[in-house]
């Protein structure tokens, strides 16, 4: 195993624990409550944004119908709590397990589709679950579901006094989901994602099993988006089918990763902590007189990004340029 | 339910189907040219159905002859879109794929920003034209006349795009560039300039598409959206890039949303459309025209 490759790693993850902890302490010096919602929402992003790079960065599988697994999380979590009195920590797992299982046997038609075909079918399958959603009475249907609040309590994950509380749990979701990304990264899968994301028949070939791969993708990255829709269930303690699984997620969920840098380890975290307060604040401050701004601003900064770019902004960290080209020059000319 | 009914809904759908095939028909030609999609399309639309709107509103111009200066607006837009962003967009060196996605993407929002932030986020809409609000009854069965115009524009525009592209100079480079576009550069016939045009005239019809729409559907900034999602499904169900499969596809669609309302609440009527996209790429993986 290349030396500096292994350098790289424990760089990344010694500078992950550094970040983590200093992200840790920010509490304890801000204690404005809107900004610590801010705060909240960009970790909440950044771990969506990590688990949706799995699927669409690492393995190319591009999905802008994640918000249908950040629903199913949200809805497991609502429903069981509500109706059956199931505490939110087993509804988190529960919701996780269904949409990983949903996210497969969605896959198994879904994967043998090309390119376009299989992001419009992305986009179409989270527009009919929410159209089911609208209409389905025992959910609630197009009115959704109120969580009632008991007291502030970890039993039931809700605090209405703090939220610091919800602030450190969207803190351990950003790094379970970075750890895990890390961890597959150098694992038989991250190698085989990124061999089906370059080139899936030169895989095939090469004896890759490009199916289960894209299927093992798409339940991990399933997995962690729902917990992060039960997690945002219980934050904002109301849900509805638009406000849990509109098209607006799906997108939130790839802006990060698009405009940090697809398919890298850092390039979600960099892009949430970017674009997510930036959405606030620009919402707030002049989202109240103009209407509108936000998305000025928004589509701008995706257009700017994407064509000076497009390996996002992460590649303004990295020293070294590509050194992939220059070997295979030089073995030529020798 | 009776046959009456059923045949009712049929002649509407296949109205509705012709504009929706009119409407997908400028993504399947762009994307025939240059195997990009354009994800703002729903947004080209949007703003020609609030010119034809401010046409109306300031000049009194009937949508109907508004029609050809929107599509002319439109051609001029399509062009300075593809020359500004989409050029770039092509040439990207990393993530090639998605940098085409999220360049269109970013100019959708963008476009829907700038159009509640100038146009307000309300709903507008053409209260008297020439052909609003009225119908005809053709053996019993009535259809409403936008609709009913709006097909037969529909299918001009398709007789006249087939024309254009056998039996003009600039629909052959259009069709040589598809087929292979760094031999047509070998020949002197300027790539850029034919993606250009390419992107005009996909935009012109839809703006065609657009005006016709603005006589009987509301205008507000996110019209775009729910238009766009069929126009994709129109163009995928026909087979990317197939012109003739966005015409066949957009019949498809109005003939099953019709259907899907005689069966389904009308809150689910786009489910049928979604769901026989689903059927079909799952059966034939590259759309019902599509060459496999």
């Amino acid at each position: 195993m290349d030396k500096a490759f292994i350098q790289r790693r424990r760089r990344d993850l010694i500078l992950a624990a550094f970040l983590a902890a200093i992200a840790a302490a920010v509490p304890f010096f801000v204690k404005d409550v809107y900004v610590q919602n801010i705060m909240v929402l960009t970790l909440m992003y950044a771990a969506l944004s990590q688990s949706w790079n799995i699927l669409s960065g690492y393995c190319g599988q591009i999905s802008l119908g994640h918000a249908l697994y950040f629903g199913l999380g949200a809805y497991t979590t609502a429903i069981l709590f509500t109706k059956f009195g199931v505490l939110p920590w087993f509804g988190m797992l529960a919701g996780g397990l269904i949409s990983a299982v949903i996210a497969m046997a969605l896959g198994y038609p879904c994967f043998r589709l090309g390119g376009h075909y299989f992001v419009i079918a992305t986009i179409v399958i989270a527009e009919i679950t929410l159209l089911l959603f609208q209409n389905w009475d025992f959910a609630g249907a197009a009115l959704g579901i109120d969580i009632p609040v008991r007291r502030d309590s970890w039993l039931t994950f809700q605090f209405t006094r703090s939220k610091l509380p919800y602030f450190y749990f969207a803190l351990a979701l950003a790094c379970v989901a970075w750890f895990v990304t890390w961890w597959l990264e150098d694992s038989k899968w991250g190698y085989w994602w990124r061999a089906v994301k370059d080139n899936p028949l030169a895989a095939e070939s090469l004896g890759v099993d490009v199916f289960n791969s894209k299927m093992g993708a798409a339940a991990v990255s399933a997995f962690l988006v729902a917990i992060g829709g039960s997690f945002y269930a219980q934050f904002v303690s109301y849900i509805d089918p638009e406000s849990v699984m509109g098209f607006q997620f799906s997108l939130l969920m790839a802006l990060p990763a698009v405009l940090g840098g697809i398919g890298t380890l850092w390039g979600p975290m960099l892009g949430a902590v970017i674009l997510i307060p930036l959405t606030e604040l620009t919402r707030s401050y002049i989202g109240g007189s103009g209407r509108g701004v936000d998305l000025i601003v928004y589509g701008g900064l995706i257009i700017a990004i994407s064509l000076a770019r497009p390996q996002g902004l992460v590649s303004l960290f990295s020293r070294k340029p590509k050194p992939a080209a220059q070997p295979a020059r030089e073995a030529v000319a020798s | 339910m009776t046959a009456e009914t059923i045949i009712q809904s049929l002649a509407s759908g296949l109205l509705m189907g012709l504009l929706y095939g009119l409407i997908a028909v400028g993504l399947a030609l762009i994307f025939g040219l240059m195997d990009v999609v354009n994800f703002a399309h729903g947004e080209f639309l949007m703003i020609a159905m609030y010119a034809t709107f401010f046409l109306f509103a300031y000049f009194a111009l009937d949508p109907l002859l508004s029609a050809p200066i929107v599509a002319a607006g439109l051609f001029v837009f399509g062009a300075v879109v593809y020359l500004l962003i989409v050029r770039f967009a092509v040439r990207a060196k990393a993530n090639t794929g998605m940098v085409q996605i999220f360049s269109t993407f970013g100019l959708a929002v963008l476009m829907r920003g700038v159009a509640q932030y100038f146009f307000t986020p309300d709903y507008r809409s053409i209260p008297h034209s020439y052909l609003g609000g009225k119908t005809i009854s053709i053996a019993g069965i009535y259809l409403p006349q936008p609709q009913l115009v709006g097909a037969l524009i529909a299918i001009a525009a398709f007789a006249g795009l087939y024309f254009f592209i056998h039996r003009t100079d600039f629909g052959r480079a259009l069709e040589a560039t598809r087929e292979d576009a760094g031999a047509v550069a070998l020949v002197g016939i300027d790539k850029n300039k034919v993606f250009a045009l390419g992107w005009g005239l996909g935009a012109a019809l839809v703006g065609l598409a657009g005006a016709v729409m603005a006589i009987f559907f509301y205008v507000f900034p996110d019209v775009g959206a729910s238009f766009a999602t069929i126009a994709y499904v129109t163009v995928a169900l026909g087979g990317f890039g197939s012109v003739f499969g966005a015409f066949a596809g957009g019949i498809v669609v109005g003939l099953v949303e019709a259907m899907t309302t005689l069966i389904l609440p009308p809150s689910l009527k786009t489910v049928g459309i979604y769901g026989v996209y689903l059927l079909v790429v799952f059966v034939r993986p590259r759309g019902l025209f599509g060459s496999i």
